[in-house]
């Protein structure tokens, strides 16, 4: 009986120091998520280390949400026809797959996507800076490092998830199409007319809207576990990976969220 | 205790406690201008906090540090910012930005803060560059590409790009082999005359005795969060505190 009670003891306390930890943590993110507005908003705005960032973010990760995209329109446009062609209605294909893609699939995997690219990059590089010293010569010349490293990499964040999200989305769809039309035979106007039929533009906004948020959280972890790392190499690897974990839960638990309250006033 | 008439650093009472742990602990101190002081100490003395007090990083929890007549904690984030131009910081490892090329490190303060012509800042990059013996094949290579000593010399021409008034070297020779270390500690040396005109005061943080004792001009023994010895080159080896012949004789 005390031994359960010892044990039982020792979970609950376990479980309360895990808690606070993460609670703590939340406090501390929510504080850099400050100090990124306020440095923000503080001239000079540095543009050009945004444009290196979009390009980064952006331009470099066209070539995989490409592959993610295509694959996974024409992978839904399977699932679903195997399941509606039961019931007759394998026409549908095409605005399911194409609402599922705007809604959830495309905000979503791209939010992933770039947590795992861009996100684990901005950490292990702000990381490194941080252990060789670079973040503190910025400071010693009087230079913000959340300002010259966090505030760029965030912009270009919130700015190039929503954008790849509306590429996944088309290539996604085209996917879809090529399978739906020519694999499955469905029938090209058919196709179509119900696409315009079922699909509205609130389902896109639904999905940007997700986009925008994801791209912002994303690059707040990555850039905030660049600045917690304080030792050695190990720390980076270490803050790298927490960039990606944290990055890809937040992904997904912010997706709830969102969703519960975007489908109420889109 | 040594006091000066012309200081660049004038440290009075300075106490700063992290949590329940007194870093440094009512320490009053002058750092001469146009001078090399070395602060000596064992590692965690707090000889890395002192120095990011004095270039305004930390904020002291009581007492006040005056750097070229003007008083610190006086200043608001936005002038201390502006102020940290009249430092110039040699890093341990150089801290050299791994993305830009040699010349693009020396640069960087350039294009920041000044206003001249690109021809200008091109100009006087090479300049500096050549200034601390970097030959100009290396002028475009990446740090990655270059070789601890070379480091060494891109970032005391990054540090010196703004003609600093206090130049600070933090543990400047630490685990480099003999001959760089006489290359930076004749680098030093050699800095701290050229720009005598001006009055550039040299502090630095230091665990190499011998080297210390041959370069600097005053030397100051840190301990526990306090200057137990504070004395001019020529005789600090002679000192009988017990702690500088124990840190003297390792
Ligand atoms: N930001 C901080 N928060 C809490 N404690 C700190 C902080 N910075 C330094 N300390 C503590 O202050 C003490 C002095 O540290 P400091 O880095 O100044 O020593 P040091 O003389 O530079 O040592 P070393 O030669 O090893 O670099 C150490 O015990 C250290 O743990
Ligand atoms: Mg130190």
């Amino acid at each position: 009986m005390e031994i359960i009670q010892k044990n039982f003891e020792s979970f609950v306390s376990g479980l309360g120091k895990v808690i606070i930890q993460n609670v703590g943590g939340l406090g501390k993110v929510f504080a850099f998520m400050m100090s990124f507005f306020y440095w923000m908003l503080k001239p000079p705005l540095r543009l050009k280390l945004i444009l290196e960032q979009l390009d980064f973010i952006g331009n470099k990760s066209i070539f995989i949400i490409t592959l993610a995209g295509s694959f996974t329109g024409m992978v839904m446009a399977y699932q679903t026809y195997f399941g509606f062609q039961l019931i007759n209605v394998d026409s549908l294909v095409g605005p399911v797959t194409a609402i599922s893609l705007s809604r959830e699939l495309a905000p979503v995997l791209t939010g992933l996507i770039v947590a795992g690219r861009a996100g684990a990059a901005m950490a292990a590089q702000i990381g490194t800076m941080k252990v060789t010293e670079q973040v503190d010569a910025l400071e010693v010349m009087g230079i913000n490092s959340v300002q010259y490293l966090a505030v760029p990499r965030i912009i270009a964040g919130t700015i190039a998830v929503p954008m790849l999200s509306i590429f996944f989305l088309f290539i996604g769809n085209v996917g879809s199409y090529i399978v739906g039309t020519k694999a499955l035979l469905i029938d090209e106007a058919l196709y179509f007319s119900k696409l315009g039929n079922f699909m509205f533009v609130s389902d896109i906004y639904q999905g940007i809207i997700k986009a925008i948020f994801f791209g912002f959280v994303v690059s707040v972890i990555g850039t905030y576990f660049g600045f917690s790392v304080t030792k050695g190499a190990e720390g980076v690897g270490k803050g790298t990976n927490l960039a990606v974990v944290w990055g890809m839960i937040s992904v997904l638990v912010l997706d709830y969220f969102l969703t519960s309250f975007l489908v109420q006033i889109l | 205790m040594l006091h000066f008439e012309n200081s660049a650093v004038e440290i009075n009472n300075l106490t700063k406690v992290f949590g329940k742990h007194t870093v440094l602990n009512d320490l009053s101190f002058d750092i001469p201008r146009g001078k090399i002081t070395t602060i000596l100490g064992f590692s965690g003395a707090g000889k890395s906090t002192l120095l990011k007090h004095i270039l305004g990083l930390h904020k002291p929890t009581s007492g006040e540090i005056k750097v070229l007549d003007k008083n610190l904690s006086k200043m608001d984030e936005v002038s201390l910012r502006e102020f940290r131009q009249n430092f110039g910081m040699l890093f341990q490892y150089a801290a050299l930005f791994d993305s830009m090329t040699a010349k693009e490190n020396v640069l960087f303060p350039l294009k920041e803060f000044t206003k001249l012509s690109p021809e200008e800042i091109d100009e006087k990059g090479t300049n500096l560059l050549e200034s601390v013996g970097l030959e100009e094949i290396s002028h475009d290579k990446l740090p990655s590409e270059l070789s601890g000593g070379m480091r060494k010399r891109v970032g005391l021409a990054r540090a010196l790009a703004l003609s600093p008034d206090i130049m600070l070297y933090d543990e400047p020779t630490t685990g480099l082999d003999p001959i760089t270390t006489k290359m930076v500690n004749d680098l030093i040396v050699k800095t701290g005359e050229v720009h005598k005109e001006q009055q550039m005061s040299s502090i630095i943080i230091s665990h190499d005795v011998q080297a210390t004792l041959k370069i600097s001009d005053y030397v100051a023994f840190l301990n526990r969060g306090n200057i137990v010895e504070y004395l001019p080159a020529k005789e600090f080896a002679k000192s009988d505190h017990p702690l500088v012949q124990e840190f003297i004789n390792l």
